[in-house]
C-alpha cells in the first residue's frame, strides 16, 4: 500500500475542501472497497479524509412523504430500517442480496454508490485497462468477460457497476444530494449520477474532485408491488450476473405502470425505460412480460463469454414481472 | 493475491525476538495484559514514514500505540498488540477469518484502518469470555465440534455473536420471505445466509450451523 496521511473530517464542508485542496486526496468512509484497491495499489491516495463519523447517519422523513438517507448510513442499517422495509422493500431486498453481514455493517450509502467495478482486468495491474490506466486498452473485450456488460458499453470498457443497492434506488427514482468544496449543494437524479464509459471509463460519475455525497433522497414509494431478483453463481455473497428491480402497479387485468431497473448489465444501474413503456396499459400476461424483456434487451451486445446474459436478463425480467403481478 | 509490503508490519526477526511474550499470549488466548494508556512503540523502521499515535480501546483496555496510518485494524491487533486470535485469511474481506466486533457490530478487521477506530469499543475473540467462562457461542462451538483446523473459528465465533444480535434486533436477511416482518426465526437457512461472509475451508459447516443454532436457542 502506498503511504498516506490521515485526517478525520469535522464537517461535510471541511471534508469537501480538504479533498479539493489536494489532487491526490480521497474520502474514506467504510473503506471496504477503497482499502481493498489500495492494498493492490490500484487506488493510491496520498491523503485520506475520513468522513465516516460525520453526522450524516440519519434516515429522515421528507415533506413530500419519502425518506432522506444520510450518506453515512451503513448498508445494514438502511436495510433494517422499519420504514425502508415496509415502504421500500425492494431496497432492503437489494441491500441484503449484496456483500456479507460484515461488509454491510461497514459500507456506507455513498460508498456503495461510488464503489468501483470488480472487472478482473481492472484489478490486475499487469493487464491493460482503460479505467485504471486510460489509453492502455481493454483486456476484457477479448478476454474472460463472463461478468461484463451487455448494455451501454464501449470499445474502451465493458465493465459493470457492481452495486445491488443502486439498482433498487434507480427503480425508485432516488436523488443524490452533494456538497461541493465551495459549500454549494446540488441534487442529481440517480439516472444522471453514473456515467457510461464512452471514451473515458475512468470518469464514473458526474462528481467533481472534492464534491461529496451527503444524502440520497427517496421519493414517496410509487404504487405497486416491489421486487428485487438477483441471479448469481452461488446463493450468497456473490455479485450479480443479472438482477432486476421491478415495481408493478396493476389495475384490474392490466398493468397501470411499471418501473424496472437492471443490474449486472451495464456500467451503471440500467433503467429499462423501453420495457416500462411497453408495459404501461398492457394486459398483465406472460406475453406482455416477454415483450417488455425483449424491449429492454433490444440493444444488448454480448462479447463472447457473456452472451448468455442477454437471454438470462430477459428471463429474469419476465419472471420478476410475473412474480410482482401475482402478488400485487 | 495481496502483495506483501515490507515497508510496514513486523519482520520475521522481530516476531522471533518478541516471541516470548507473544508465545504466552498464543498459548493462553487471554487478552494483552496492558496497562491503561500504555504506549506500544511500533517496530523501529529506518525509513522516515509518517506514524500516528492512536488511542484504541480493545477488549475493555485502553491502549495508545504509534502506527503507520496504513496499518489495518487486523494488522494492529496481530502484529503490534499480540492479539493473534483474529486471523488473516484472504486480507480482502472475502473469507471472514478476521471478523471482530466494533461497538457490538461484526466487521472485517482487514478492510478497515486502525486509525478509523479510535474511540470505538473493539472486541476480539480474546475478549469474549468472562474470565474462565466461555461466551455461549464459544461453548457451543466446543460442544458441537464446530471446526476442524480451527483457523476460521475466531472469525466464525465473532461473526456469530454479531449475527445473533442482528437477528435479535429483528434484522431481516436475504433468506427472509418477508423483509417487513418484525421478528426473525433463525432457521438453518437463515443461519447459513447470515454467516455467508465466513468461509470454512474444512467445510465444518454442519457443525458450525448446529453450534449457532444451539447458542441462538440458549439465548
Amino acid at each position: 500500500m502506498q503511504s498516506f496521511t490521515y485526517e478525520r473530517a469535522t464537517s461535510a464542508e471541511q471534508a469537501a475542501a480538504a479533498v479539493a485542496a489536494r489532487p491526490d486526496a480521497k474520502f474514506i468512509s467504510g473503506g471496504t472497497n477503497l482499502l481493498d484497491l489500495m492494498k493492490l495499489e490500484i487506488e493510491r491516495p496520498a491523503h485520506l479524509v475520513d468522513i465516516s463519523r460525520l453526522p450524516l447517519d440519519r434516515i429522515e422523513e421528507t415533506a413530500e412523504g419519502g425518506l432522506r438517507v444520510g450518506a453515512q448510513v451503513r448498508n445494514s442499517n438502511l436495510a433494517a430500517d422499519p420504514r425502508v422495509r415496509s415502504r421500500y422493500p425492494m431496497l432492503t431486498q437489494a441491500l441484503l442480496a449484496g456483500a456479507s453481514g460484515q461488509i454491510r455493517n461497514k459500507a456506507s450509502t455513498s460508498g456503495n454508490l461510488l464503489q468501483r467495478t470488480r472487472c478482473p482486468y481492472f484489478y490486475d495491474r499487469n493487464m491493460p485497462c482503460n479505467k485504471r490506466q486510460p489509453g492502455s486498452g481493454c483486456a476484457a473485450l477479448q478476454g474472460f468477460n463472463r461478468m461484463h456488460a451487455v448494455l451501454g458499453a464501449s470499445e474502451a470498457c465493458i465493465a459493470v457497476h457492481p452495486s445491488d443497492m443502486a439498482v433498487a434506488m434507480s427503480g425508485l427514482d432516488a436523488r443524490i444530494e452533494t456538497v461541493s468544496p465551495g459549500g454549494e449543494t446540488r441534487t442529481t437524479p440517480i439516472g444522471d449520477f453514473h456515467r457510461l464509459p464512452e471514451t473515458m471509463p475512468q470518469v464514473e460519475t458526474v462528481l467533481g474532485h472534492g464534491e461529496m455525497v451527503v444524502a440520497v433522497v427517496l421519493p414517496p414509494p410509487p404504487p405497486g408491488r416491489q421486487l428485487y431478483r438477483k441471479v448469481r453463481d452461488r446463493a450468497s455473497y456473490a455479485f450479480a450476473l443479472v438482477s432486476v428491480a421491478a415495481i408493478v402497479e396493476k389495475g384490474g387485468d392490466r398493468i397501470r405502470s411499471a418501473r424496472i431497473a437492471m443490474g449486472g448489465v451495464a456500467a451503471k444501474p440500467w433503467r429499462a425505460t423501453e420495457a416500462e413503456r411497453t408495459l404501461a396499459g398492457a394486459s398483465a400476461s406472460d406475453g406482455a412480460f416477454i415483450d417488455a424483456a425483449e424491449a429492454a434487451l433490444a440493444g444488448a451486445v454480448g462479447h463472447g463469454a457473456n452472451d448468455f446474459k442477454i437471454p438470462l436478463a430477459k428471463r429474469t425480467m419476465r419472471h420478476t414481472l410475473a412474480a410482482a403481478v401475482e402478488s400485487a | 493475491m495481496a502483495k506483501t509490503d515490507n515497508r510496514s508490519g513486523p519482520t520475521r526477526r522481530m516476531v522471533l525476538e518478541g516471541g516470548v511474550a507473544t508465545g504466552v499470549l498464543l498459548a493462553t488466548g487471554l487478552p494483552v495484559d496492558a496497562e491503561p494508556a500504555e504506549t506500544v512503540t511500533a517496530a523501529a523502521s529506518s525509513s522516515p514514514l509518517p506514524t500516528m499515535t492512536m488511542s484504541l480501546r480493545i477488549n475493555a483496555k485502553d491502549l495508545a500505540i504509534e502506527l503507520d496510518p496504513r496499518t489495518t485494524l487486523l494488522d494492529a491487533l496481530r502484529n503490534h498488540l499480540g492479539l493473534t486470535g483474529s486471523k488473516k485469511g484472504c486480507d480482502h474481506g472475502q473469507c471472514g477469518a478476521c471478523t471482530v466486533l466494533v461497538d457490538g457490530r461484526r466487521i472485517n478487521s482487514c478492510l478497515t484502518l486502525a486509525a478509523m477506530h479510535q474511540g470505538d469499543e473493539i472486541t476480539t475473540v480474546e475478549g469474549l469470555a468472562e474470565g474462565d467462562r466461555l461466551h455461549p457461542v464459544q461453548a457451543a462451538f466446543v460442544a458441537r465440534d464446530g471446526f476442524q483446523c480451527g483457523y476460521c473459528t475466531p472469525g466464525q465465533i465473532c461473526s456469530a455473536v454479531g449475527m445473533l444480535g442482528e437477528a435479535r434486533a429483528g434484522w431481516p436477511s436475504h433468506a427472509s420471505a418477508d423483509v417487513a416482518a418484525a421478528s426473525v426465526a433463525l432457521t438453518d437457512a437463515e443461519i447459513r445466509e447470515r454467516m455467508s461472509g465466513n468461509i470454512c475451508r474444512c467445510a465444518a459447516y454442519p457443525n458450525i450451523v448446529a453450534a449457532i443454532r444451539d447458542a441462538a436457542e440458549e439465548a
